[in-house]
């Protein structure tokens, strides 16, 4: 009986470990995947769209909201020293509710412990500034979300949901982003899939958007079930991808074709 | 923009996929030697739908489509599979590769069995028709190098 289950527990070791994992030296930036023209875009302040949104981002920072009558600045200070290295962290466990939290849904738990206020929506331009003008503090800083021993459940399940097939075309993530991130789909390059660029500037979209939109669209592109804005599928989702870009450079508001 | 195929391309349903019962058919080795409409395709339409992207098919692969200015390199080239595989095994191929090989990344075209999570807007339908895979097959029958 024992020995059964030992099989069984190699053989379900080998069918998850059919898509290899990329070897750290290997990893490589959807940048690095870019034309130079789109390259020179991210690179210069001037030309990269995203930058917008920083800016409103730091107006907002220092604007008063909620019944609480407070700023963000009130209790941060200056975000340039506070928030530096805080998005290359996220998601990170939250005591309050036992769970991950991507840093939009930390700011929205700002506002309403806080500030008193209300959250902003999902994809909202607001909720866009203020999460692009953090992550923007932690331009070339590392990536090291996953440290938090409490988070290794949670990025368990995510590499789960990777590795899972599933829609209609019955791909995984994995299929793509592990195993086929050299080809082209049609006209794109694939590439490893990493979240180093998020919120983040598509040409496509010609809007700033979060890193749940782009897992929403890529789920929607296999044809299944999207899930929800703030879903806990979709944090563990972004926890995992981003444990998983580990050292990587991170480089908010990238641009994206 | 390139960029909007996952977003895009492979959102719109082809048409002819109102939810309806599969036709059974009879696999013979590595083939499926019947049509699965009992008639033969049309191998014009059949190019038609292999360059339009809501069929997929040039997400993955490439072939003689010079019109098409992007195809993918995930899969083998399609120009010549009319010489390499029988009409049989193309049809099997189309309808379900994964009996073929197990960890294929091409997808079931005719199979509602066995998925997991299929979006609301697919559920229960297979991703091509009858016909559609019909006038596929006729096309790809007649790719010989
Ligand atoms: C059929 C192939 C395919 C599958 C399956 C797929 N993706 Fe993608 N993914 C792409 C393509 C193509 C892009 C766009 C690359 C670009 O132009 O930025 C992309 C982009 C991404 C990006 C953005 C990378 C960046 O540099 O900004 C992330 C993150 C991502 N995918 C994660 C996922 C996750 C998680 C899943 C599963 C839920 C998934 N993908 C499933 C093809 C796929
Ligand atoms: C997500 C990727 C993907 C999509 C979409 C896809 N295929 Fe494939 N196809 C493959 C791969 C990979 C192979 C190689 C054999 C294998 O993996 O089993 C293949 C093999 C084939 C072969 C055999 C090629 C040879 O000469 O060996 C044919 C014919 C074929 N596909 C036709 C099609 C057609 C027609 C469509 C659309 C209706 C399509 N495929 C969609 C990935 C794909």
């Amino acid at each position: 009986m024992r020995f059964a289950g030992a099989i069984a527990a190699v053989l379900l070791i080998a069918g998850s470990a059919f898509a290899a994992e990329i070897p750290q030296a290997d990893r490589r930036s959807g940048y690095d995947f870019m034309k130079p023209d789109t390259r020179a875009m991210q690179d210069e302040d001037t030309a990269n769209p995203g930058m917008l949104w920083v800016l409103d981002g730091e107006g907002l920072w220092k604007r008063k909201a909620g019944t609480a009558n407070k700023t963000c600045a009130d209790c941060h200070d200056d975000a340039r020293t506070s928030m530096k290295g805080v998005a290359a962290r996220y998601p990170s466990f939250d005591k309050s509710t036992g769970r991950p939290i991507d840093l939009e849904q930390r700011i929205n738990s700002c506002r309403t412990s806080q500030q008193q206020a209300t959250p902003l929506p999902f994809e909202s331009r607001g909720l866009l500034a203020l999460t692009a003008f953090i992550a923007r503090q932690s331009q070339g800083v590392r990536i090291e979300t996953g440290a938090d021993p409490q988070l290794a459940p949670f990025i368990a399940k995510g590499r789960e949901l990777y590795v899972q097939r599933q829609g209609q075309l019955n791909l995984s993530c994995a299929n793509c982003h592990d195993d086929s991130w050299d080809k082209r789909l049609a006209g794109s390059a694939i590439t490893q899939g990493h979240p180093t660029g998020y919120p983040l500037y598509r040409l496509e979209w010609q809007s700033l958007g979060s890193l749940q939109r782009r897992l929403r669209a890529c789920i929607t592109g296999i044809r299944a079930q999207a899930y929800d804005y703030g879903a806990p599928e979709l944090v563990e989702l972004e926890l995992y991808l981003m444990s998983r870009a580990r050292g990587m450079a991170m480089e908010a508001p990238a641009v994206r074709p | 923009m390139s960029a909007s195929i996952l977003a895009g391309a492979l959102l719109v349903l082809p048409g002819g996929t109102a939810a309806q019962e599969l036709r059974s058919y009879t696999i013979v080795g590595d083939a499926i030697p019947q049509s699965l409409t009992d008639t033969a395709g049309d191998a014009t339409r059949g190019r038609a739908l292999v360059v339009e992207r809501s069929s997929t098919c040039i997400l993955c692969h490439s072939g003689p489509f010079p019109e098409q200015k992007f195809q993918g390199d995930l899969a083998p080239d399609l120009s010549g599979s009319g010489s390499r595989w029988s009409e049989g095994q193309l049809r099997l191929r189309l309808v379900d590769a994964s009996r073929l090989n197990a960890a294929t990344i091409m997808p079931s075209y005719y199979r509602v069995d066995g998925l997991d999570r299929v979006g609301t807007l697919w559920r229960g339908k297979p991703i091509l028709s009858a016909e559609q895979i019909e006038d596929i097959v006729a096309y790809l029958v007649s790719l010989r190098e």
